[in-house]
């Protein structure tokens, strides 16, 4: 054959070899997808049969109840979380998408990136708790009241970090080819970034924005020092709110049956809920070839 | 000028003008003159916000716990004491705890989301994708407290019956081992917080780390296909080094959920403000849980400002794992030649 | 860009839906008598359309609010002193009365089967009596099967009311446990695995064999759990209900002052672990029209709560101490021309 016969044994060793370590390596991937799958299974299982079960038309129409009432929902609490999250996300993912464009395409070497990129992890790990105090002390001690608007900006600052981190770190891994291209072409730097490079990264941000949503929707600390919560239906930001989370909260923990149902079923509209805003989003903002 | 170029098909195109190499500048003004400057004021404005929130969210914890700093000093990140009747209060016990259950949490979860990711992004058929995405992704959509009473009610008597008690009874009477998993076994304690915890934060390193492992140009992996190399080579070798920041943001993104996660780890933790044993079976605290726990009846004085003296402890402790991570990443970068 | 457009000017929108509704009364404070506080709210609201409001964040965050007055009524499970109401410019009231009740699983053991005195309760938790069949606990209960097995203490993790009275009982009956613990809200415990909530305690408690904790009365009783029975001042052994709890509550002076913690009363069938819940309001109030509003609830709620804090298993106040609370509030709360707070 060739002048490297000798060679052979040893290439076809290295060869089996090699493909051990393949196959090794690919069946621990397949199984850490099964490990992950089987928790999911297990508590979305858990999650619906118990959530299922308490679902019906009046939670949808009727407010929070009274103890060991016959009727009663969690209309209050729908609306509510509703209103905070979009409002949070909506007030959260500009500064958080502007921040980490900054981070990116502005202020690689300057030191207002590196240190706002450093202070954004620091931030990334407050827990919420702290955050909620903090705009407890800013905002509901000096307008005297517990409100929802106090609710919108705790949950904001929830978002803006994982949002800050997420961003930069798609927009980094585009390759400098793309906007170069794109200079060439004549086109200003704000439209390279927007129309180029964010778009090219349009499929990260958006998993860091659906993230950050997916992680207020079901915070409660944060809103139990600034949105407290209310018993009765209201739509006025500057009252008190109900959320799902913090109803949950107070129900799951409580030995009445009627209240405990309601908690699941609440837990079951969350996740039901981020879940179709999942895939709704991916679907709208799917890379259309 | 030009030379004649051979009959288009599409006869009624009209011929390109040029500008003469020496005069005329170009025609048209670029719309928007002033979008550049607005643009970039955006960005740079974002990034002041995020840094004043920051600044101002820091200053109001150590004024709110200047009295527990005053009273205490450094000796509070070494005391295991915590008592709300006599005001005497030291945070090791719950800096332990936060310690112990994110490392644990980070040591399952990194490299399961790892194996997810390869697996979404190099074995997976193409139509099992974004299912099996989506999937994980629902596990960050439940709400945290739901891990937190699932873990109570549902997972603590099973890891206590089939985890603790075989250990137990294996390693009780091997000398270090057995401290190690001492402890009543009901199922609370360091590594139920730490098994939860890791479940929580699978989803979120899983995602970005798919996210990220996608953006590798195919070019990079196809070359090293055309080489010979196996998935794994590819894997370890081209797609690995390539997205390596990306994948330090990702752990750093669980890392964050972890060491500030409340709800989960308050529930099965055991809230117990001792510290005998290193055992990570017996019941522990955290910061987030004390926090959780206490706050609300905290009276104002000592025990508030102890309180919030951990919160700031807890950003510090972040800040101290950040700056080694961005160490370890430049020690990484340099390694390969990639200079600054 | 389109659809991002279109959302961020849709939660714009969101921001400018008027509060058509009414302006709510604001309440917040212990988790104790929240149950209770929110089928008043309901039944009163379906009576007259005023919301009273009221979210239970802890005995100790209700007192922070109404000091801070971003409510507008605080409540507590543990009085404040005479001090500190007068320090504070502050009222307080008693609404209900409920009581704190010990709870065991052991194999064999029915429901009531047990006896306890709080010395004997006191040593568990401070981790002197270890076993179940220790001399101490076998000389209370002759005949009784108490197996060889060590005790699984369970205690609160967070700080509560229902923490304050067992420990303000625990520091009554036991002078070990006062001079190494105390009472509060929330102390250094000895032992004891804690649990969140009363939820947390009765999962631990029902899970662990062998084990022993405190929850609240309504909860023992949604939760049919193993209860023991406490020796009480008087030397009887007294079975935890709404009778107990009401003999307790009589003994209370309420004349002297409204601060009464109702733990270790005398009374032949009294419960020594019951205490009552209290409402605190500034006594000038900047919201004469928000006062109003309050006492007209907690007045209705007087006249007709009581049906409805039975059915949740709370004690009502006797009618005695309701009108002196009514008698208080006509002599202390005062608007800031310094006339009195209409009731109607």
């Amino acid at each position: 054959m060739s002048a490297f016969t000798h060679m052979d044994a040893r290439r076809t060793a290295l060869h089996r070899k090699r493909k051990v370590i393949n196959a090794i390596s690919l069946t621990l991937a397949l199984a850490a997808m099964a490990f992950g799958l089987f928790w999911l299974s297990w508590i979305l299982i858990e999650t619906i049969r118990l959530g299922v079960g308490g679902l019906a038309v009046t939670v949808f129409t009727e407010s929070t109840p009274p103890p060991l009432a016959e009727t009663g929902g969690l209309a209050n609490a729908i609306v509510g979380s509703l209103m905070m999250v979009s409002l949070a996300t909506a007030l959260g993912t500009p500064i958080g998408v502007m921040a980490g464009v900054y981070l990116a395409e502005y202020g690689k070497r300057t030191w207002l990136g590196t240190v706002t990129g450093f202070i954004n992890d620091i931030l990334l790990s407050a827990p919420s708790i702290v955050i909620g105090l903090f705009i407890y002390s800013v905002v509901v001690a000096t307008t005297k009241t517990f409100s929802g608007y106090a609710g919108v900006l705790a949950l904001a600052l929830i978002v803006i970090p994982v949002v800050v981190r997420t961003t930069e770190n798609m927009l980094s891994l585009i390759p400098n080819a793309l906007r170069e291209a794109a200079y060439a072409l004549g086109t200003p730097k704000w439209k390279v970034i927007a129309a180029v490079t964010l778009k090219a990264a349009r499929a990260g941000v958006i998993t860091g924005i659906l993230l950050a949503l997916a992680r207020i929707a079901g915070e409660t600390a944060p809103l139990l020092f600034t949105a407290l919560s209310n018993q009765f239906f209201t739509a006025d930001l500057g009252e008190p709110m109900a959320s799902l989370p913090v109803t949950i909260f107070k129900f799951a923990m409580s030995p009445y049956q009627n209240w405990q149902e309601l908690a699941w079923a609440g837990v079951f509209l969350i996740t039901m809920s981020v879940l179709a805003l999942n895939i709704l989003a991916r679907v709208l903002f799917r890379n259309k070839y | 000028m030009a030379a004649t170029l051979p009959s288009s098909p599409y006869p009624e195109k009209k011929k390109m003008e040029r500008a003469s190499p020496l005069g005329d500048p170009p025609g048209r003004r670029r719309v928007w003159p002033w979008a550049d400057t607005a643009f970039s004021l955006l960005a740079h404005g974002a990034a002041w916000v995020t840094l004043l929130l920051l600044a101002a969210i820091i200053a109001s914890l150590v004024i709110g716990a200047m009295p527990a700093i005053r009273e205490f000093g450094l000796g509070f990140l070494v005391s295991t004491e915590w008592d709300p009747v006599q005001l005497k209060f030291g945070g090791l016990v719950m800096i332990y705890g936060t310690l112990m259950t994110s490392f644990i949490a980070l040591l399952i979860a990194v490299p399961v989301s790892f194996g997810i990711a390869i697996f979404l992004t190099e074995l997976s058929p193409a139509w099992l994708k974004r299912p099996l995405g989506v999937a994980i992704e629902l596990l960050a959509a439940v709400p945290s407290i739901v891990y937190g009473m699932w873990g109570l009610l549902v997972f603590g008597p099973i890891l206590a019956t089939y985890v603790q008690l075989p250990l137990q009874g294996a390693f009780g009477d091997v000398p270090v081992l057995g401290a190690l998993f001492s402890g009543p076994p009901v199922g609370i304690g360091i590594l139920s917080a730490g098994i939860i915890l890791a479940i929580m934060i699978i989803p979120f390193i899983a995602a970005v780390m798919r996210d990220v492992f996608e953006t590798t140009p195919a070019l990079l992996k196809e070359s090293a296909y055309g080489l010979g190399a196996t998935t794994w080579e590819v894997v370890s070798k081209v797609v690995l080094p390539y997205t390596k920041t990306g994948v330090v943001g990702a752990t750093m993104l669980g890392l964050g959920r972890a060491l500030g996660e409340t709800m989960a780890v308050t529930f099965v933790i055991g809230n117990f403000n001792q510290l005998d044993s290193l055992s990570l079976f017996q019941a522990a605290n955290s910061i987030t849980s004390a926090l959780a726990n206490e706050f609300a009846e905290a009276s104002e004085g000592l025990h508030q400002a102890a309180l919030i003296y951990l919160g700031l402890v807890l950003f510090f402790i972040t800040f101290v794992v950040l700056s080694l991570s961005k160490v370890l990443l430049s020690q990484l970068r340099r390694g390969e030649g990639a200079g600054t | 860009m389109n659809l991002f457009r279109r959302a961020t000017l849709a939660a714009a929108a969101t921001l400018f839906v008027s509060g058509a509704f009414a302006q709510d009364v604001t309440g917040a404070g212990a988790s104790f008598p929240a149950p209770v506080y929110a089928k008043w709210a309901d039944a009163y609201n379906k009576a007259t359309g005023a919301r009273i409001n009221y979210q239970s964040v802890g005995s100790g965050a209700g007192i922070r609010q109404i000091r801070g007055k971003t409510v507008d009524f605080g409540a507590t499970d543990a009085p404040l002193t005479d001090a500190d109401l007068v320090k504070d410019g502050m009222i307080q009231f008693p609404t209900v009365i409920g009581g704190v009740v010990p709870v065991v699983n052991i194999k064999g053991i029915a429901p009531g089967q047990m006896k306890m005195t709080g010395q004997v309760l006191g040593d568990i938790y401070l981790g002197k009596i270890t076993k179940w069949n220790d001399p101490a606990l076998v000389a209370l209960n002759p005949g009784v099967p108490l197996p060889d097995v060590a005790i699984a203490p369970v205690r609160r993790a967070d700080g509560s009311g229902t923490t304050f009275l067992f420990t303000n009982y625990l520091s009554k009956v036991n002078a070990e446990w006062k001079a190494k613990v105390g009472e509060g809200t929330a102390v250094n415990w000895p032992v004891g695995a804690g649990g969140k909530g009363n939820e947390g305690v009765s999962a631990f408690t029902m899970r662990l064999p062998n084990a022993i904790g405190y929850v609240e009365y309504a909860y023992a009783k949604q939760n049919k759990m193993s209860y023991v029975l406490m020796r009480n001042k008087d030397g009887n052994f007294v079975k935890p209900d709404d009778v107990a709890f009401k003999e307790a509550a009589a003994g209370a002076d309420w004349q002297k002052s409204f601060f009464q913690v109702l733990t270790d009363q005398p009374g032949k069938n009294s419960w020594p672990i019951t205490g009552a819940t209290f409402i605190l309001m500034h006594k000038l109030q900047d919201k004469p029209a928000t006062a109003t509003n309050v006492l007209k609830f907690f007045d209705w709620a007087y006249a007709n709560g009581d049906k409805m804090a039975d059915d949740l298993d709370y004690v009502p106040l006797p009618p005695a101490v309701k009108d002196m609370v009514r008698k208080q509030w006509a002599d202390n709360l005062k608007d800031a021309a310094g006339k009195p707070i209409a009731l109607k």
